[in-house]
């Protein structure tokens, strides 16, 4: 693990990127239980103040101080992002497995179910509800709800993998040895698995947060719940680009970037050096 | 190709197969719709009618009215949940959105017909372009892998995929709008020029539509880059692309006929399957630079309460996605040779 973790550092500028990112996120989601205001509550410093050394991000047009209004935003977004994730996880894991393994009519039915959730649109009908429950939406309600949409792209990568595991040879072999079913899936087949298992999730860890975003810049969230979307959504209200507040956008909206392009480096870093070409070059490297 | 060579008998299976497909989704569509707000623990009903007459908005007695009725046949308490679900089907059926709530009596289907042009245009010349110019970049970075350039163009598009596309939208607005004002950041044409074919008119609307048409270039390049160098560096080290080059053909006639014309049909693919988003738009884009799109109605729904509206949007968006995704499909022999063979 270790050696592993050093070669990657070494060898790939995605992966420093990527730590450093999420060590960035790390600290952050550290620092909001420490910030000296409530996230939301407004006039505690003086409003429209450009970053400075005292207020690292600037304060909003309500008195609030945005580097530890963002602490919390990031934080929020992140739980909220790794929820969803993991529900999600649920129902892509089962059903790209089962249908997978089972094959035939099984199969053929939950990929034309799984193949209809793939091409409706999420927006729309999340806009819907959303706007719908507006004031008794609660994140994990809408967790759920991002999660009930958004496995179905996972859950075919996943089913593929597992296709194409039961033709090889060495799957074979185990049954002819027999080896029973559940013991092949598990110490033969989920290393092949877990691989597109990880990268599935930092996707759709990166997809509902943007989602969760969307629709809180659009109010449709619990906009008293500091989120990186509910920051946006007040600079909005605020109109901070016109009263010339651009920090109170572009702490967001930086962070984001940063954020995002991190953890996505450091799934393709990962992604890579599951690879065993890329490990050989390593390999070279160090030599 | 002759269409009579496409249209064979194992046609028929696959447009059966498509269109079924194409209903399925409808139907799984319309049925979440329907269920996943009964899922939430309110009654949104007589709480979003609360709503509307102590709002910002003035709205028509007869609207409430009407609103109120189907909402009661939408949502309603008449009869059990099967009953329901039926009526839900029947006025889909019936295409009978009702009434816009805020700009009570227009049906919301002139509302929507209105959007549609711009949303359309919008995201359609913006995929394209982006899915152009992603490819022939990621071409060209696929083949010339070994140059330093490629490096930093791969990181780029690395660092550009995952952000989601609003928050370019913001980046251009910050920076050109208000720290080197050179754009206009709301509207889509200037508010004193006719809408129509006239040259004035176009060149408003071109001037208008650059900065958020550009995000959303920005934004869906990254995908098509990587997707494309993947492909053509897989396509590169093939026996007949080695071939070629032993044997001195042009370097560019290599890359565009031998190997980037390979690499095009997963591609086509991925734009077609893109293409089908269009409907749910760029809702933020259109929020944040005023293009009166599907987007700003829907935004517009919102702050307004107006139900129907946004109900109409989704069941639009439905029905749109799905069959321009069955148009996809079954254009899609007429390209692929091996489809039909299936």
């Amino acid at each position: 693990m270790r050696k592993a973790f050093s070669g990657l550092w070494k060898t790939s500028g995605y992966f420093r990127f990527g730590i450093v990112s999420i060590s960035f996120a790390v600290l952050m989601f550290v620092l909001s239980f420490f910030s000296p205001y409530k996230p939301m509550e407004s006039f505690v410093v003086p409003a429209n103040l450009p970053p400075s050394l005292a207020h690292l991000f600037g304060t909003t047009s309500r008195g609030q101080d945005l580097f530890w209004q963002m602490t919390v935003a990031l934080r929020n977004s992140l739980l909220f992002g790794a929820v969803t994730a993991a529900l999600s996880r649920v129902i892509a894991i089962w059903v790209g497995m089962y249908a997978g393994y089972r094959g035939g009519l099984i199969d053929k039915a939950m990929m034309a179910v799984n193949d209809s959730f793939i091409i409706l649109p999420v927006l729309p009908i999340l806009l819907l509800v959303q706007f719908l429950v507006r004031e008794k939406m609660n994140w994990f309600y809408m967790a759920s709800m991002l999660a009930l949409l958004g496995w179905p792209y996972d859950a075919r990568l996943i089913r593929a993998q597992v296709l194409s595991l039961k033709e090889r040879i060495f799957s074979e072999t185990a049954v002819f040895c027999g080896m029973p079913t559940g013991r092949i899936i598990i110490k033969e087949h989920l290393p092949y698995v877990m691989p597109i298992i990880f990268a599935t999730t930092i996707n759709n860890f990166l997809w509902s947060i943007g989602l969760e975003v969307t629709l809180s810049i659009l109010g449709l969230t619990n906009i008293n719940n500091a989120s990186i979307g509910v920051v946006i959504f007040w600079a909005n209200q605020h109109q901070a680009l016109i009263s010339g507040t651009w920090w109170w956008l572009a702490a967001p909206v930086g962070i984001t970037v940063f954020v995002f392009a991190g953890l996505y480096l450091l799934a393709v870093a990962l992604n890579e050096y599951i690879d065993p070409r890329t490990r050989l070059s390593m390999k070279a490297v160090a030599a | 190709m002759s269409i009579r060579g496409v249209l064979g008998k194992s046609f028929f299976k696959y447009l059966a197969q498509r269109v079924g497909q194409c209903v399925l989704v409808v139907f799984i569509g319309i049925t979440l719709t329907f269920l996943l707000p009964r899922l939430a623990p309110t009654n949104p009903i007589e709480m979003k009618i609360d709503q509307m007459m102590t709002g910002p908005m003035r709205v028509y007695p007869e609207a409430v009215a009407s609103f109120r009725q189907a909402m009661y046949d939408l949502y309603g308490l008449k009869g059990g949940l099967g009953e329901q679900y039926i009526a839900t089907w029947a006025r889909f059926f019936r295409g009978d959105l009702g009434p816009s709530l805020t700009t009570y009596p227009r049906p919301v289907s002139h509302l929507i017909w209105r959007a549609m042009p711009w949303t359309i245009g919008l995201l359609l010349t913006t995929a394209i372009l982006s899915w152009l110019a992603g490819n022939l970049l990621g071409g060209l970075a696929g083949y010339h892998s070994d140059k330093r350039w490629t490096k930093w163009v791969e990181l780029t598009a690395n660092c550009i995929r995952p952000i989601p596309y609003y928050i370019f939208a913001f980046v251009l607005l910050i920076v050109f709008c208000f720290l080197v004002p050179i754009f206009p950041s709301s509207d889509a044409y200037d508010r004193g020029v006719k809408e129509g074919l006239n040259l004035r008119f176009m060149v408003s609307v071109l001037y208008h539509t650059f900065l958020p048409a550009l995000s959303l270039v920005i934004t869906g390049v990254g995908g098509w880059l990587l997707g494309m160098r993947a492909l053509v560096s897989n396509i590169v080290s093939e026996d007949y692309v080695q071939y070629a080059e032993f044997a001195g053909v042009r370097k560019g006639t290599i890359l565009g006929k031998y190997v980037m014309r390979n690499a095009l049909l997963p591609q086509l693919t991925g734009l077609g399957m893109g293409l089908g988003t269009i409907f749910s738009g760029a809702l933020i884009t259109e929020y944040v630079f005023g293009i009166p799109g599907i987007g700003l109605i829907s935004y517009r729904a919102i702050v307004s309460f107006d139900y129907s509206l946004i109900m109409g949007i989704s069941m639009f968006s439905i029905v749109g996605v799905s069959v321009s995704v069955l148009i996809v499909d079954l254009l899609y022999p007429f390209f692929a040779p091996r489809v039909r063979l299936q």
